[in-house]
């Protein structure tokens, strides 16, 4: 029987994206899109992508059970890809929408880019948007055959900061140094899109894929 | 090193075929959306800009299924603009799988469209597009001014007011298109993109005539711009997207390259 591959839908996110990159670089695994609590728990790999605002993602993950079935998914030592929203709803809390408490699968925090300025002492704009280099932290066979500082799209005006330097598999500069990615077990996250970063971010994906942690 | 600026190719769409010509060399269907996409996405632009065109309502399905068949097949950022009226559009089209809207003359007409729009989907994927054209007179300070109708309507709006405004709403993305260059070839209008990057906190996309690589140069070095938007030059084969990346990177503006 084929691996399973659930992708999260709590109905916020634009998920044809993560479904679709996942398709085209699937080997033989089922891609399915689904909110059902049970078929998350059930399925062999789990990706928890997201958009939208931290409070609303977590309020509906609550009311459905998400958040249950990914925190089980972690403890079951799946490998479990978070992006975007995603990965800041793996943390421990969240600034955005005056407070909110996460997940707690990560030990970090998610905070706002504030005014960070470049070297060149220009304001910078949020959201962060567009590609940016990730410097891998680490050997990982996430990482497998993408280089190092490979750029990467982001999008998003929070970031995660405050993690211990172990679980930092990436690391970016945008005026301050965030995680571009997290890692820790059979838990990968990343902040940027991968669904949407062209060749890196698809051999990241094949790379979820195979991963056996 | 860090963030790189944006080349993002547009693409005028009416119910599912590509206007204005696209003339690349040994394409196989000049006004495919989705083929166009591809190359694009292959000759590494960063983005691509939708602009949907299509007057009637009906043939807005038409768009969908064009949006959704890119979507899966171009994993690089895409844009959809036009007619985008209420936000079931705007879920319609994220859905399809775009990542960003560009509402443009809705915003005029109802500001609080806009602040909805972000409330709901989030700022992320809601770029405002703005049309802008300059009424001051040479020997006076600049002012620009809102146009809807393709340029032809004044709404007495002031451009970099309304910029400020829009952000404040929520807009995460301004595109700024000046009316007055639009289609000269002439450059962007410098001082206007430079008005508008440093009145508002978000990224700022240039757009209106570009006719040679030092023209996407001076939008970002000039003019502030965060990503520059082009059509012609590419779609008729003047310059590569490849080129005008290497032509920008060595005149100092960071990208990314293949």
């Amino acid at each position: 029987m084929s691996e399973v591959v659930a992708v999260i839908d709590y109905g916020m996110g634009n998920l044809h994206s993560a479904g679709k990159a996942l398709e085209k670089v699937a080997n033989g695994q089922t891609i399915i899109i689904t909110g059902d609590p049970d078929q998350v728990r059930a399925a062999d790999r789990v990706v928890f992508p997201g958009v939208g605002a931290i409070r609303d993602c977590i309020a509906v993950l609550k009311d459905t059970g998400l958040d249950q079935a990914i925190r089980d998914v972690a403890k079951a030592g799946k490998p479990l890809l978070g992006i975007c929203v995603g990965m800041q709803a793996m943390m421990a809390r969240s600034e955005e929408n005056n407070g909110v408490d996460c997940l707690g699968i990560f030990d970090g925090q998610v905070t706002f880019f504030g005014e960070q300025f470049s070297d060149t002492g220009a304001r910078l704009k949020v959201p962060h948007m567009g590609w940016n280099q990730v410097q891998q932290g680490m050997a990982h066979p996430m990482w497998a055959g993408i280089d190092n500082h490979a750029r990467f799209y982001f999008v998003h005006s929070y970031c995660v900061t405050g993690l211990p330097d172990e679980a930092v598999a990436g690391r970016c500069d945008y005026g301050l140094s965030f995680a571009a990615a997290a890692v820790q077990g059979n838990v990968f996250a990343v902040q940027f899109h991968p669904e949407k970063s062209a060749d890196a971010g698809l051999t990241l994906l094949e790379n979820f894929l195979r991963w056996k942690p | 090193m860090g963030l790189a600026k944006r080349i993002i190719p547009c693409l005028d769409v009416d119910a599912g075929r590509v206007v204005k010509g696209v003339q690349f060399v040994d394409i196989r269907d000049a006004g495919d959306p989705v083929e166009i996409a591809k190359r694009y996405n292959d000759a590494g632009a960063d983005e691509i800009t939708f602009l949907d065109i299509t007057a009637s309502h009906q043939e807005r399905d038409t768009t969908l299924h064009t949006v959704e068949q890119i979507a899966s097949q171009v994993f690089i950022p895409l844009t959809v603009g036009g007619g985008v009226r209420a936000l079931e559009d705007i879920r319609n089209l994220l859905n399809a799988g775009a990542d960003k809207v560009a509402i443009n003359s809705a915003a005029v007409h109802n500001p609080e469209f806009v602040r909805e729009a972000a409330e709901r989907f989030g700022s992320q994927c809601i770029v405002v597009a703005i049309d802008a054209k300059k009424v001051s007179a040479e020997s006076d300070t600049n002012r620009w001014e809102i146009f809807t109708h393709g340029g032809r309507k004044p709404t007495g709006l002031d451009a970099v007011e309304w910029a400020r405004k829009m952000t404040d709403y929520g807009a995460g993305e301004i595109l700024l298109t000046s009316m007055d260059r639009d289609g000269t070839k002439n450059g962007f209008d410098i001082a206007l993109t430079r008005a508008i990057s440093d009145a508002v906190p978000v990224p700022v996309i240039a757009s209106g005539g570009v006719g040679n690589l030092q023209h996407l140069v001076d939008g970002v070095q000039q003019g502030g711009a965060d990503a520059v938007l082009a059509a012609s030059i590419f779609h008729f084969g003047e310059y590569s997207v490849q080129e005008a990346k290497e032509f920008m990177q060595s005149a100092g503006v960071e990208m990314r390259l293949g």
